[in-house]
């Protein structure tokens, strides 16, 4: 793919002539032609449709913008990035702005200069809060915009109380419309890119808001907690429910005994926060600070990760069986994993008569819950009812998920809290902790051993080749036949990728697959899961045995919970930084962990998929369709 | 009924015609020869922009697309604008053979009228008479023998919101979305409806085209100014005895239409509607023209005993409701002029107040997205500017500006 390609472009049901690059066959399919173009004096060659925005970034200018994202489609709306073009009698939206002959620009003439200011004093006019008292202090672009243009006064007033009610229904995603600047980004996130179609603007004019179906509260409509809305706003009007204080309160109460388990997305990517360069992986520096904090046990989610392997890939090879074998017709092939809580919740809202194809196999998130106030409770002699078992996730959908009432296999709720990787990154600031410069340490015994394949579940695919280099194994006694590991054609940022692997011997146990060519299918960001479903519903995917998908674009390192900004670069750098993690570890294949092979020995007896696994690492979903909510009172 | 209040009489849209001659003569001539006619008559469009017609439609033409759309404007709502509806009450066959006449030239087989929300007790005498067109093989396969040539035209209603008559919203509405401009480039011609080349037009000029064809270019430049060829329908209201619609020659003077329009004790006249100009007494000499005061033809009239800054702020009340929104400059800008015209009601506006926000009505004409962004400011600056003696700025020190 190429790589500059922005990720919705393919999914995005924008209007044509708004989606990025789709100006390139209005203008004929003249590809790749050169036409020059002279801003501010330097003259340059740009491909015919680039955008004046993407040539100036290309040569360095910097113009300043706001609603534009590089992974959404053009709004052009804010105004912010106007400039001026000679022989226009007015300016023009450097974002939206495609190129097609010779033209001069200037990016800062007097009018635009004037513009600006004018365009950044009424963002601010109506954009109630104050700096100091938000989440996204120092990571906002209006705060930034304001700054770099010196605003010192609201020259047209500033609104002094807020208009909107915040709404806080949700377990995941916040929102306060009285920071909302209408840039769009989270609709065309929700419309465009996600293809869920949560929010929208309504109303016109000053009553323009961004509103859900009849302005229901978030919890009452089909919002799937992904956070990708969250992600790409410019301000403060949208966050994930912080659960710190709640944390703080355990890691204070002496009885509590607090552990952490940590995601392989969140210690690719938290080092961010703290002005890391994106792709820098700090995991052991995090468990250093993670102790700091007061988590009296830091643990590896990477091992239940391993333990969602054995599980959804036994699982997967008995539904072979049954197809292949037993010729039972009703078996529901391919597989989907169910590792992403976004794609769960967008599978139940969108295609609730299809959940049989879903493994039944928690996420490693919840699978850690149910075994750490089970058998590590047992085990270390603690009371379950004394451990407050929080998550460090990439993750808003996370949230929401351990809230789900049938998430109590272990006879509580089996994780309390999940907290995503900007929240952490607040709690280890609030302590004064300086996470790059930290010593290393290593994750505590015993659910802090993972190996590389838990490790990639972390990036598009991840979950797939972890599946792979397992279930192939078990079915032919042998590694697969991949370089270092590498199962390259699963691997990559294409929004839907194949791939195929035949099957040419097999164990006794599994003779019934000599011969067989395992088909796979990856999927990330729900508008391409929507793409999958689709498939799966016109009877396209017949041939195919497991399918990944996840609901945020690049996997969970793009997750709703990392820190921001985001763009296809950064997601690709995380990215990276597993995969680099993963071919230095020791234990690269689920089945090798050692403590997953003492739990199945010594806990879970019937092995994978058997009863006691079924009680707490299975469970099943919930239908929940388009209509949902209750009906709004008729006053 | 309709009562239209008009002066049927005019010197193109209103002048005599034989029925589908027109069209007649366009398929005679060929389409390339019907481009070239309109180029030739330097005919602009009628919905108040004043884009060359013949250049839109040779641009549409010369797209190499199978799928070409022809789209009729009628979502008429700019205040005191109301020329369409009888266009589209009394002459809606010359009007439908304009657009026949517009997909021959651009080779579309599809056509849409866009009417708005509030014209729709026309809509069953407008599907009336597509019924009988379509027997009449004016409309559907083959039109009037013509090989290959097959059209039709599809009525669709608006939801009452304004900014649908800009043509990229109208076409947003039109695909089923949220009615808000797109941005430009790239253009309807080559993007438009569901992503194909279309062209837009207003009821007027599909009117006017239809007597182009028919009578020629010559005919057509012999009426109105060098530059603004041919006639415009005017929708004259407000303050004087005779208002109505009535069909001028381009170059015919403000003062010249107070006169026909019986208008007393002019203070001011504005034109082209609420995004138009106001214009003072003393520039009663300006002239209808796209050179001059470029109009979509609303004129309102205001007599010695009316306010202006009411009038300012009952344009602005109304952009303020109307703007789609998505823009900050419109939709932030627009509540600050009301705070300022508030301010100078109250005789609190300071001199560098109004400075700032005159300031911002400059940004808001040239950094809006769309054409009603950048007009919107105009009616407030052309009082400000002319009509200094109605309001008086406060002495107020420098710091508390209001």
């Amino acid at each position: 793919m190429d790589k500059n390609k922005p990720f919705a472009q393919d999914t995005s049901r924008a209007p044509v002539s708004q989606r990025i690059n789709e100006s390139d066959a209005a203008a004929g399919g003249v590809k790749k032609k050169k036409v020059k173009i002279t801003i501010n004096d330097l003259e340059l060659e740009v491909p015919a449709g680039t955008t004046i925005l993407e040539a100036a970034k290309s040569v360095n200018i910097k113009i300043p913008t706001l609603c534009q994202h590089d992974d959404l489609c053009l709004a052009g709306v804010c105004r912010v990035c106007v400039v001026e073009v000679e022989g226009q009698k007015t300016l023009q939206a450097s974002c939206s702005y495609p190129v097609f002959s010779s033209i001069k620009v200037n990016t800062y003439s007097p009018s635009v200069r004037r513009a600006r200011q004018n365009i950044i004093q009424l963002l601010l006019k109506n954009h109630y809060g104050e700096c100091y008292a938000c989440s996204r202090n120092n990571n906002c672009q209006l705060q930034a915009l304001a700054k770099d243009y010196k605003i010192d006064e609201y020259k047209f007033g500033h609104i002094d109380s807020p208009k909107y009610e915040k709404d806080i229904s949700s377990y995941s995603v916040e929102r306060d419309m009285n920071k909302c600047v209408l840039c769009l980004r989270c609709v065309r996130t929700c419309i465009d890119l996600q293809e869920v179609g949560v929010l929208e603007a309504v109303n016109r004019g000053k009553n323009t808001k961004i509103a859900t179906y009849q302005d229901k509260p978030l919890n009452d409509v089909v919002c799937i907690n992904c956070g990708q809305c969250i992600n790409r706003c410019p301000t403060g009007a949208l966050k994930s429910k912080d659960p710190a204080q709640a944390i703080w309160e355990a890691i204070d109460d002496p009885q509590k005994h607090v552990i952490i388990q940590t995601a392989p997305s969140p210690r690719a990517a938290i080092g961010e926060e703290f002005g890391l360069p994106a792709g820098t992986s700090v995991t052991k520096k995090m468990n250093t600070a993670l102790k700091r904090i007061g988590f009296d046990k830091v643990f590896d989610t990477n091992f239940t990760a391993d333990l969602t392997i054995m599980e959804e890939g036994t699982e997967l090879l008995l539904r072979l069986k049954k197809a292949l074998v037993d010729k039972d017709k009703d078996v529901a092939l391919p597989q989907l994993t169910s590792c992403s809580p976004g794609w769960i919740k967008y599978i139940e809202h969108f295609y609730p008569d299809k959940l049989d194809y879903l493994s039944t196999a928690k996420s490693p998130q919840q699978m850690f819950g149910a075994i750490a106030k089970t058998w590590y409770a047992q085990k270390y002699n603690i009371d379950p009812k004394d451990i407050v078992s929080v998550s460090l996730m990439p993750c808003s959908a996370k949230k929401f998920e351990c809230e789900r009432a049938e998430m109590n296999d272990s006879g509580f709720q089996d994780v309390d809290y999940a907290l995503t990787t900007r929240e952490m990154a607040g709690m280890i600031k609030e302590c004064g902790i300086d996470l790059p410069n930290l010593p290393e340490s290593d994750f505590d015994d015993p659910l802090g051993v993972g190996t590389g394949a838990a490790l990639i579940f972390g990036a598009t695919g991840g979950v797939m080749e972890a599946a792979i280099r397992t279930v192939y194994e078990i079915v032919t006694g042998e590694e697969v036949p991949f370089e270092k590991l590498r199962i390259a054609p699963v691997r990559g940022m294409e929004g839907i990728r194949t791939a195929e692997l035949p099957i040419t011997k097999a164990v006794k146990a599994w003779k019934f697959l000599e011969g067989a060519v395992l088909k796979v299918m990856i999927g990330h960001g729900t508008a391409n899961a929507k793409k999958i479903m689709d498939m799966l519903c016109r009877g396209e995917l017949d041939g195919y045995h497991f399918i990944e998908v996840m609901a945020c674009p690049g996997g969970c390192i793009g997750g709703g919970g990392q820190p921001i900004p985001t763009n296809a670069k950064i997601r690709e750098a995380r990215a990276k930084a597993i995969y680099a993690e993963d071919e230095g570890l020791p234990l690269r294949k689920s089945h090798e962990n050692p403590v997953v092979k003492q739990i199945y020995a010594e806990f879970l007896k019937n092995g994978p998929c058997g009863h006691l696994s079924h009680k707490l690492l299975h469970t099943s979903y919930t239908p929940r369709g388009k209509w949902i909510g209750k009906k709004k009172k008729s006053s | 009924m309709t009562n239209n209040k008009t002066q049927r009489k005019g010197p193109v849209v209103f002048s005599d015609i034989e029925s589908l001659s027109g069209l007649k003569k366009a398929l005679e001539l060929g389409s390339d020869k019907v481009v070239d006619i309109i180029k030739e008559s330097k005919f602009r469009g009628r919905g108040g922009a004043g884009f060359p017609t013949g250049l839109k439609w040779g641009l549409a033409a010369a797209e190499n697309e199978q799928e070409k759309y022809v789209v009729c404007n009628a979502d008429e709502g700019e205040p005191g604008t109301f020329k369409d509806r009888v266009l589209l009450t009394e002459y809606p066959k010359l009007l439908f053979e304009g657009m026949i006449i517009a997909a021959f030239a651009i080779g579309a087989e599809k056509g849409y009228l866009y009417l708005r929300a509030e014209y729709k007790s026309f809509l069953a005498e407008l599907e009336n008479e597509l019924a009988q067109m379509r027997k009449d093989n004016l409309l559907g396969n083959n039109i009037l023998g013509k090989e290959g040539f097959n059209f039709d035209i599809e009525i669709l209603l608006g939801a009452g919101a304004y900014i649908c008559g800009e043509e990229t919203a109208l076409i947003e509405s039109m695909e089923g979305n949220r009615g808000e401009p797109r941005n430009r480039p790239p253009f309807p011609v080559n993007t438009g409806f569901n992503g194909h080349p279309t062209i837009v037009n207003n009821v007027e000029t599909f009117a006017a085209a239809v007597h182009i064809i028919s009578k020629g270019a010559e005919w057509f430049k012999s009426i109105g100014t060098k530059d603004s060829t041919g006639s415009k329908l005017l929708s004259i209201s407000g303050d004087c005895l005779k208002p109505g619609v009535y069909e001028v020659p381009f170059g015919t003077s403000i003062k010249e239409i107070l006169k026909m329009v019986e208008a007393k004790d002019t203070k001011a006249v504005q034109v082209g509607g609420a995004s138009g100009t106001c214009v003072p007494k003393k520039q009663f000499n300006r002239l209808i023209a796209y050179e001059d005061l470029s109009t979509g033809g609303s004129v309102i009239i205001f007599s010695n005993k009316r306010n202006m800054l009411e009038v300012a702020k009952n344009f602005l009340e109304f952009f303020e409701e109307e703007s789609c929104g998505q823009c900050t400059p419109c939709r932030e800008g627009l509540p600050v002029l009301l705070e300022a015209v508030d301010a100078l009601e109250r005789g609190q506006c300071s001199k560098e107040y109004l400075k700032d926000v005159v300031n911002l009505t400059e940004t808001m004409q040239i950094a809006a997205k769309c054409g009603l962004g950048q007009s919107c400011p105009n009616a407030f600056v052309s009082i400000i500017n002319n009509f200094k003696e109605e309001y008086s700025l406060a002495k107020i020190n420098k710091k508390e500006k209001r």
